[in-house]
């Protein structure tokens, strides 16, 4: 990339002989200088010898053309900046709706719903597997009215909402479609995503309900329906955060996500649906952690994998379809609980790491996370985080401004080179879901959190304020928010209300309808979903009726 | 009367609906590693089934993991559960993402100890072998 004068060997090995001699440090988090945090070896000096392979045209690119190694855009950042999208929700469906008008007075460009555990399992709030997780780490939805309440005052047809939940994906993408239609937006203009990545649930994040094959028909049925009838709405993010929070390696991250990405293709091309008719709205969703440069390449690396395989593999002909777009979140799993300021700066890093890596939406952390559910105060840190990163840094001035580094390059192929041998070997296993039920994923995530948590134990890594440089008493460094126990007794009684109120025989009667759908294949979950959600039949009654004909799943667990 | 030779036996739970499961899975390869017997229960147990799987097992101890939330509604229930079935000395522990004032409440209220996130491993071994060591004495 650069030309080597005529005597660049020989700098090079005088360099090598200078620093062959240069000491190196010795003492806490030394041990571990000479790898990524994924344990990818480091050398200490890059340079032209290490990217002699890279072939400009197929490698590179430029921004915007195929593999997109540099941006999916070709002017990135100039153009659009990527949306700042803070996650949001606790307490019930009334407290959660006045933080996203508090949100998006601050300037925040779109709405994230964190749903509560028994909403994410598919149970009402007054069930009795709901004791005590009511509202705490999400907002609890248990019916329309719920929904309603959720988006009132707020234009759904004009702002694009994410929701994060993957179980009862398709009940509240039914819901949503019901709110907004009760208020006159036709469900063509809705737009926004919704997670419905249920293999990764097995994976890592643990939130299933029905066995692997059923959930996949379900998701399949709603890329249909999507593709059909929501043409602004992403009928699926593919998740890798969950994976990488649960400790995988940044590779694992990539090459499990993007695995898991394959699946759902080859799922849908399955059941008839044409690759160019629902791969352009697919979107990713990754973590950005602590380690700098890789997760910037683990970034770059994605793009290029995925436009080539959807274009080689796949014989998607839309660029569109080669396009990886994502959202990314910095790493809760980063943050600490001691000295919990320090998780500012953290999420400043991964923020960065992000942008650079050029991400097309951000979730920044807020520094009480691992505490308890953010403030309002740290909230706004968090959001301000990335305002400064936007308009402050000049760093999204200049597209891929680290690509041509010849350690970015390297360690972008490196990290390519190790995801392609995890495709190898899930093939062996004969697909993503095989390699579930073997445990393969599990097992290999939960060996690289243990080695990863062992060089903590010896030091060979450090975390600030963790195992070095501590205080005594730091974790009441801030105010943390409560969730009022109140809520958990108010929300049962809400949902019984709303059982109580409504036309029985109506829920029956769409209840029987979905169960019918459920068992035949040739009929579309998402009407009669629909249909159900109308009735005001509940979250945790459809799961009954849909538990009824699919069975519910359990684990065997590996550690 | 037991061997009091015989390896400590610990029960390391997932409670409620929580399937954040990479610090249980950690402790309780940990604490294999350090010579321990464990049982891991799985996700989603009852506060229950907990105990139930500790009386039958003849734990010695239970570490419980919650990152929900729901901290200070299932530890309490775990402590009622273990002395209603007369197993109150089985030293009952736990971790997770509980605020200090909530892991200060739940001490007095009878869990041994609580350890959050960035609590050395070498803890967690050390409060183990000392509290079910003294239990051994005890109970043995």
């Amino acid at each position: 990339m650069i030309e080597r004068p005529a005597d660049y060997e020989h700098q090079h090995e005088r360099w090598r002989m200078a620093a062959s001699a240069a000491p190196r440090r010795s003492g806490p988090g030394s041990g571990a200088t000479d790898r990524t945090i994924s344990d990818i070896p480091l050398k200490e000096l890059y340079g032209p010898e290490d990217v002699a392979h890279v072939d400009l045209a197929r490698d590179l690119a430029f921004p915007g053309e195929y593999p997109y190694t540099r941006g999916i855009h070709p002017t990135m950042y100039r153009g659009r900046l990527w949306t700042m999208r803070q996650f949001a929700g606790f307490g019930n469906a009334k407290q959660t709706n006045k933080r996203y008008h508090y949100l998006l007075a601050q300037g925040q460009m779109g709405l994230s719903v964190a749903f509560d555990m028994p909403t994410l399992m598919g149970f009402d709030s007054d069930a009795p597997q709901a004791l005590g997780e009511v509202g705490k780490c999400g907002v609890a939805i248990d019916s329309l009215a719920d929904m309603e309440q959720l988006f009132e005052g707020i234009d759904m047809g004009s702002i694009t909402t994410s929701m994060t939940i993957n179980g009862p994906a398709c009940i509240a993408l039914a819901q949503y479609v019901a709110a907004a239609e009760r208020k006159g937006i036709p469900r063509r203009k809705l737009g926004g995503t919704i997670q419905a990545d249920i293999l990764k649930e097995y994976i890592a994040q643990k939130e299933w309900i029905f066995p692997p094959r059923p959930h996949v028909r379900i998701i399949v049925d709603m890329m249909k329906f999507c593709t059909e009838q929501m043409p602004k709405w992403n009928t699926i993010s593919i998740s890798g955060y969950h994976i990488r929070e649960a400790g995988s390696t940044a590779v694992q991250e990539l090459a499990f996500t993007l695995a898991d990405g394959f699946a759902y293709v080859e799922a849908a091309m399955k059941a008839g649906m044409d690759v160019d008719s629902f791969a352009p709205r697919l979107s990713f969703f990754f973590n950005s952690h602590i380690d700098f440069f890789e997760e910037i390449c683990k970034f770059r690396a994605a793009r290029r994998i995925y436009a080539r395989r959807m274009r080689e593999r796949y014989g998607a002909k839309d660029p569109r379809s080669w396009q990886l777009r994502f959202h990314t979140q910095t790493a809760g799993c980063s943050a600490t609980a001691q000295q919990p300021l320090n998780n500012v700066v953290r999420v400043a890093y991964e923020a960065m790491a992000a942008v650079l890596g050029g991400t097309q939406s951000l979730h920044t952390n807020s520094m009480d996370e691992v505490l308890a559910l953010p403030s309002e105060r740290a909230v706004e840190i968090a959001l301000r985080t990335q305002q400064v990163l936007a308009y402050e840094t000049n760093a999204t001035n200049v597209v891929d401004p680290l690509g041509g580094s010849y350690f970015v390059e390297a360690l972008t192929d490196e990290i390519e080179k190790q995801a392609e041998e995890y495709f190898r070997r899930i093939e062996e296993y004969g697909g993503v879901i095989e390699a579930i039920e073997a445990g393969f994923f599990q097992r290999e995530i939960a060996d690289a959190s243990y080695r990863y948590q062992r060089s903590l134990e010896t030091k060979d890594r450090i975390i600030v304020g963790v195992n070095a440089f501590e205080r005594e008493g730091s974790e009441k460094d801030i105010e943390l928010l409560r969730i009022e126990p109140h809520v958990e007794a108010e929300q049962a009684r809400r949902v019984k209300e709303v059982r109580a109120a409504r036309d029985a025989a109506k829920v029956e009667a769409a209840l029987a309808g979905l169960k019918r759908a459920c068992a035949d294949e040739s009929i579309n979950v998402m009407p009669p979903l629909i249909d159900a959600v109308n009735a005001l039949a509940t979250e945790g009654e459809i799961v009954e009726a849909m538990v009824s004909v699919y069975g519910r799943y359990t684990e065997t667990p590996q550690y | 009367m037991a061997d009091r030779k015989r390896p400590l036996r610990i029960i390391v739970a997932k409670a409620g609906l929580d399937g954040h499961d990479r610090g249980a899975k950690v402790i309780a390869r940990a604490l294999r590693d350090a010579g321990m017997e464990v049982i891991y229960t799985g996700l989603f147990q009852t506060p229950e089934q907990i105990v139930n799987t500790a009386i039958q097992e003849d734990a010695d101890g239970i570490g419980l993991s919650i990152l929900s939330g729901a901290h200070m509604t299932l530890f309490p229930l775990v402590v009622e559960e273990l002395k209603a079935k007369g197993a109150g000395d089985i030293v009952f522990f736990g971790g997770g993402t509980i605020p200090p004032d909530d892991a200060a409440e739940l001490k007095r209220l009878g869990v041994r100890e609580i350890f959050t996130p960035g609590a050395p491993l070498s803890d967690i071994i050390a409060f183990i072998e000392r509290e079910c060591g003294k239990r051994r004495e005890l109970v043995g």
